[in-house]
C-alpha cells in the first residue's frame, strides 16, 4: 500500500518517552497565536479556510519539510499558503511584513535553522 | 534584579540579566516572523480584530483538564449521567455548564475486563475542549505510529502495564470525531466527594496511558 507520509499509524518507531526531553512543553505566546489564528480564520463567522484545507497543507509539505518543521511551524506554514492561495494575503507583502516584524525584534531574526523546541520526534 | 542573583555563573559580565530570559531576548524564527506578520496582516485587512485574537488566546489558555475531571467524577458518582455522556459527550459536559465545543466527542469507559487509549495517527486530533492543548509526545511518531500496533508496549513506556486478561481498546481519531477515556475509579475512592475524586483524573487517564490517581 502507498501511504503519504502523514499516515504513519502501524509503522514502526522508536519508544515513547513520555517523561524525556521533548516529550512536553509549555506552549510559547507565537505557538497559541497560529492556533488563535487558525481558529478565528476558520470560524462560522469567517470561513476562510477549514480545519481540513489546514492538514492538506501540512500534508502537502512533503516528508522532508514536515519532519524538518515544528508542530505549530507546519500549521503557520500550511495557514498561511491558504491565506495566500484564497488571496486574503499577498505573498509580497508577507515578505515585507516578516522582513519588517524581523527587523522590529530586539534580538533580531535567526538566519539558519535551530533546534525546535516541542517539535516532532522522528 | 541584576544585582541580586546568586546563581553560579560562568562568565563575567554587567549586562542586565533576568532569570527567566524575556521572549524578546531570543531572535525571531522565520515562522515566528510568518506568524507574527499574518496576525499583523490579517488585522489590518479587517479580517480579525486584535479583541478577537485577545479572546480566543484565552479561550485556548482556559482549557484544560479540569473540565473533562469535572464530567468524569460526576460520572463515577452517578451513573445516569454516566450513561448520558457515553451517549452524548457534548450534550452532558452542557449539563455541567462546560463548552465541549461542536465537534463530536464519543467517550470510551474503561472497565475490569477492558482498557481504552486513543490516539491520532494521522495528525493530532484530540478532546482539546475538555482536556486543554495535546502534550507532545501525544503528536510524535512513535505514539502515532506504534499505539495501533503494539498498545500494550505502549503502555508499558508510560509505566502502566494492562494485564493479558484484559483487553485493551485503541481509538483512532480524526478531524470529526475524538475521544476521551473515562478511567476506571480508583478503589477506596468510596468515601471522597465528587472535587476529590476530579482531582484523581488526569489528562493522562483521560487520554487512556495511564490509571486515574490512587484514592488517598
Amino acid at each position: 500500500m502507498l501511504r503519504r507520509h502523514h499516515d504513519m499509524g502501524g509503522l514502526e518507531a522508536g519508544p515513547v518517552d513520555p517523561f524525556g526531553p521533548g516529550a512536553e512543553h509549555d506552549y510559547a505566546p507565537w505557538e497559541k497565536k497560529v492556533d488563535a489564528i487558525l481558529r478565528l480564520v476558520s470560524d462560522q463567522k469567517r470561513r476562510i479556510m477549514t480545519v481540513d484545507e489546514l492538514r492538506r497543507g501540512i500534508e502537502e509539505l512533503g516528508p522532508g519539510v514536515y519532519d524538518e518543521l515544528s508542530y505549530y511551524e507546519r500549521w503557520i506554514a500550511s495557514v498561511t499558503n491558504n491565506l495566500i492561495e484564497k488571496g486574503v494575503i499577498d505573498i509580497d507583502e508577507l515578505g515585507r511584513r516578516m522582513a519588517a516584524v524581523t527587523e522590529a525584534w530586539p534580538a533580531g531574526g535567526v538566519t539558519e535553522a535551530e533546534p525546535k523546541t516541542g517539535g516532532e520526534s522522528t | 534584579m541584576a544585582e541580586d542573583h546568586t546563581h553560579d555563573h560562568p562568565h563575567d559580565h554587567k549586562h542586565p540579566h533576568p532569570f527567566q530570559p524575556d521572549l524578546e531576548d531570543k531572535p525571531l524564527t522565520h515562522y515566528q516572523a510568518m506568524t507574527e506578520a499574518v496576525g499583523e496582516l490579517l488585522i489590518e485587512k479587517g479580517v480579525i480584530t486584535g479583541d478577537e485574537l485577545r479572546a480566543m488566546l484565552e479561550l485556548i489558555d482556559s482549557k484544560s483538564p479540569a473540565a473533562g475531571a469535572q464530567m468524569v467524577a460526576r460520572a463515577w458518582v452517578d451513573p445516569a449521567f454516566k450513561e448520558r455522556m457515553l451517549d452524548d459527550v457534548l450534550a452532558a459536559a452542557e449539563e455541567l455548564g462546560i463548552d465541549a465545543g461542536g465537534i463530536p466527542i464519543r467517550a470510551v469507559e474503561n472497565t475490569p475486563g477492558v482498557h481504552n487509549v486513543i490516539v491520532c495517527t494521522l495528525c493530532s486530533c484530540y478532546p482539546r475542549q475538555l482536556i486543554g492543548l495535546p502534550p507532545d509526545w501525544y503528536k510524535a511518531r512513535s505514539y502515532r505510529s506504534r499505539t495501533v500496533r503494539e498498545p500494550r508496549k505502549v503502555l508499558a513506556e508510560f509505566g502502566t502495564v494492562i494485564p493479558e486478561d484484559v483487553e485493551v481498546r485503541v481509538h483512532d481519531s480524526t478531524a470529526d470525531l475524538r475521544y476521551m477515556v473515562i478511567p476506571e475509579r480508583p478503589a477506596g475512592s468510596e468515601d471522597l466527594d465528587e472535587a476529590a475524586l476530579a482531582g484523581l483524573v488526569t489528562r493522562d487517564c483521560m487520554i487512556g496511558v495511564t490509571l486515574a490517581k490512587a484514592a488517598g
